[in-house]
């Protein structure tokens, strides 16, 4: 395992797509930020809210290339005739992937520390919170990119089929109300309960109000089991076919 | 050193691999023959793990490939068809992952400069995978399947792609690497399998057509003196006929060829020359000749005919089985 999250964050930062993608969430971090700096906002709550758009364009594409690169290159076969689990392989790229993101969130808690220097006061229990929810969201999401990603041998369907479900599973209870704003059909509460449940984006709100519901850390390491076993085991089927 | 046992894969309904069996003694380089698409990938992928067998098993050292994986993996290095490269990463950090991935014992740096002193890789070692030449690429793919020094060398036709001279450099490698490794190696090239291997396998449509080493496989061929032959007769009549020649030993039918006209292998008794009495026989009979022709082949044509689609290769295998088993015979008499 260690081996190939070695290998895979030595890809990122080789790679041109590494530095895109941390150069999005900087130029977006930072358009925020000083937005709300501007109105003399104190709080990075708001920030990180709206930098769950830029973890909805950037993890994608972090994730669409972890296996189904390999199986293009066929470095599959190398993997999978070398004395590994494929459940190691598995999740040796998703902590990568975590890793490589995790860059943010430095940059996240530097911004703080200046902000601190400059006299403000913060809510660290809250920054905390916030640092958390978009963990776990990002965990979520990635382990949702790594399996889309395990399906296809093509990066662009898989970067793309990755947006269409993670944007889906973030703001479902959004499109709900769009749904019956449009059609005018009220929604049976129980879907629309269903919904709220699932929705990504309102659990990770409550994670950034400083609540650690441990609902919401159950269902968030929950998704990310479940879809990290869906992988291994469509990984392991690929030999089985 | 290897074991496989009534190894088929199916894919779907389609029949890759069908019930082979074969072993490869410790230190033996087998080469593994075959046209493309007659299953040597699959039974490769197979032998390494990357793909599971529909029955049969697959031993490695005494190691179930897929109930044993660790063991098993961990003595075998595989080249597969395509070499498995990253082409964004330089050859000295690929074959370093390699390294960390097989979770190698012995000391790194000496190891990794062993390999590439063998493989003749040390000038691009700090070169991008991307930017080498087939040949370069081939080199550091075998130089993957030498890390951590495994004792079963896989090579999936290691020489496709390459100019003659690498070819030659290739054979070379697996010849001398096949002095303390047992190797297998599959070509559709048969001069290949000749001058590197100790022994065939020829494998056409998933079935095994013949086990023997070269040499053998090349003797057994080319002194086969039967004939084949396509008459304008009626089928039964002709081989009474035949069958009643001095010299003949055996006609066997082989398959029509539209309105009466039926082709036959005749196999003669060893030492006679059965060509003049059969012309005389037709002769006598009236029988139109359309074909004469001799069996005889050089390993080229008998590798053709094996897997040629339309020349029912069960009469050849047949013989072939025949005579292995002659030989085997005389050799015990001896």
């Amino acid at each position: 395992m260690k081996a190939i999250i070695k290998r895979e964050l030595k890809a990122y930062f080789t790679s041109p797509l590494g530095y895109a993608v941390l150069t999005v969430l900087a130029f977006f971090f930072g358009i925020f930020y000083t937005m709300y700096l501007k109105n003399g906002s104190a709080d990075m709550t708001n920030v990180l809210y709206l930098m769950v758009l830029a973890l909805f364009v950037v993890i994608p594409l972090l994730t669409m290339r972890l296996l189904a690169n390999e199986r293009r290159q066929k470095t599959d076969q190398l993997l999978m005739s070398a004395p590994v689990n494929i459940s190691m392989i598995v999740l040796g790229k998703f902590f990568a992937a975590l890793l490589f993101f995790c860059v943010f969130f430095v940059e996240v808690i530097v911004f703080n520390f200046v902000y601190l220097f400059f006299g403000a006061t913060i809510d660290w229990l809250v920054f905390l919170g916030n640092i958390l929810g978009m963990l776990f969201l990002s965990a979520a999401l990635i382990t949702i990119g790594l399996f889309i990603s395990a399906l296809t041998e093509d990066q662009v369907v898989a970067a793309i089929a990755t947006y269409g479900i993670s944007l889906i599973l973030l703001f479902m209870n959004f499109f709900m109300d769009i749904f019956s704003m449009i059609t005018s059909i009220t929604v049976p509460t129980a879907v629309s309960e269903a919904f709220d449940w699932i929705c990504f984006y309102t659990r990770y709100q409550s994670f950034t109000q400083g609540i650690f519901d441990l609902t919401n850390i159950t269902f968030f390491i929950s998704v990310i089991a479940v879809f990290l076993f869906m992988t291994v085991r469509v990984v392991d089927r690929k030999r089985w076919a | 050193m290897i074991e496989v046992k009534n190894l088929t894969k199916k894919y779907g309904s389609h029949l890759a691999v069908d019930d082979i069996s074969f072993s490869v003694n410790d230190g033996e380089i087998l080469g593994f023959l075959g046209p493309n698409g007659a299953g040597k990938s699959t039974t490769m992928n197979i032998l390494t793990g990357c793909l599971s067998a529909t029955a049969g098993s697959t031993t490695i050292d005494g190691f179930d490939v897929l109930t044993d994986p660790f063991e098993a993996k961990r003595k075998l290095g595989y080249l597969p068809e395509q070499p498995p490269l990253y082409p964004d990463m330089t050859v000295r950090e690929y074959l370093g992952f390699i390294y960390d991935l097989k979770k190698v014992k012995m000391p790194k740096g000496p190891h990794i400069a062993e390999i590439c002193r063998l493989v003749k890789i040390q000038e691009v070692y700090h070169r991008l995978i991307k930017y080498l030449s087939k040949g370069y690429k081939q080199r550091v793919g075998i130089a993957q399947a030498l890390i951590g020094n495994p004792r079963v060398l896989i090579l999936d036709e290691p020489t496709v792609g390459l100019d003659p001279k690498q070819i030659i450099e290739i054979r070379n490698l697996i010849r001398m690497l096949g002095k303390t490794h047992t190797v297998i190696l599959s070509s559709h090239i048969l001069p290949e399998v000749q001058a590197v291997c100790d022994r065939v396998v020829v494998i056409n449509k998933g079935r095994i057509i013949a086990d023997d080493t070269p040499d053998h496989l090349s003797a057994n061929l080319s002194d086969d003196h039967s004939l084949s032959l396509i008459l304008e007769a009626d089928k039964k009549k002709a081989m009474d006929a035949i069958q009643a020649l001095s010299g003949v030993k055996s006609v066997s039918y082989v398959r029509s060829h539209g309105e009466n006209a039926n082709e036959f292998v005749v196999d003669p008794v060893v030492g006679y020359d059965i060509r003049k009495p059969l012309f005389e026989l037709m002769r006598d009979k009236d029988w139109a000749v359309l074909q004469l022709r001799s069996n005889q082949m050089s390993l080229e044509d008998i590798f053709l005919r094996l897997t040629d689609d339309t020349t029912d290769t069960a009469v050849l295998e047949r013989s072939l089985k025949r005579r292995k088993e002659q030989n085997e015979q005389e050799g015990a008499q001896e």
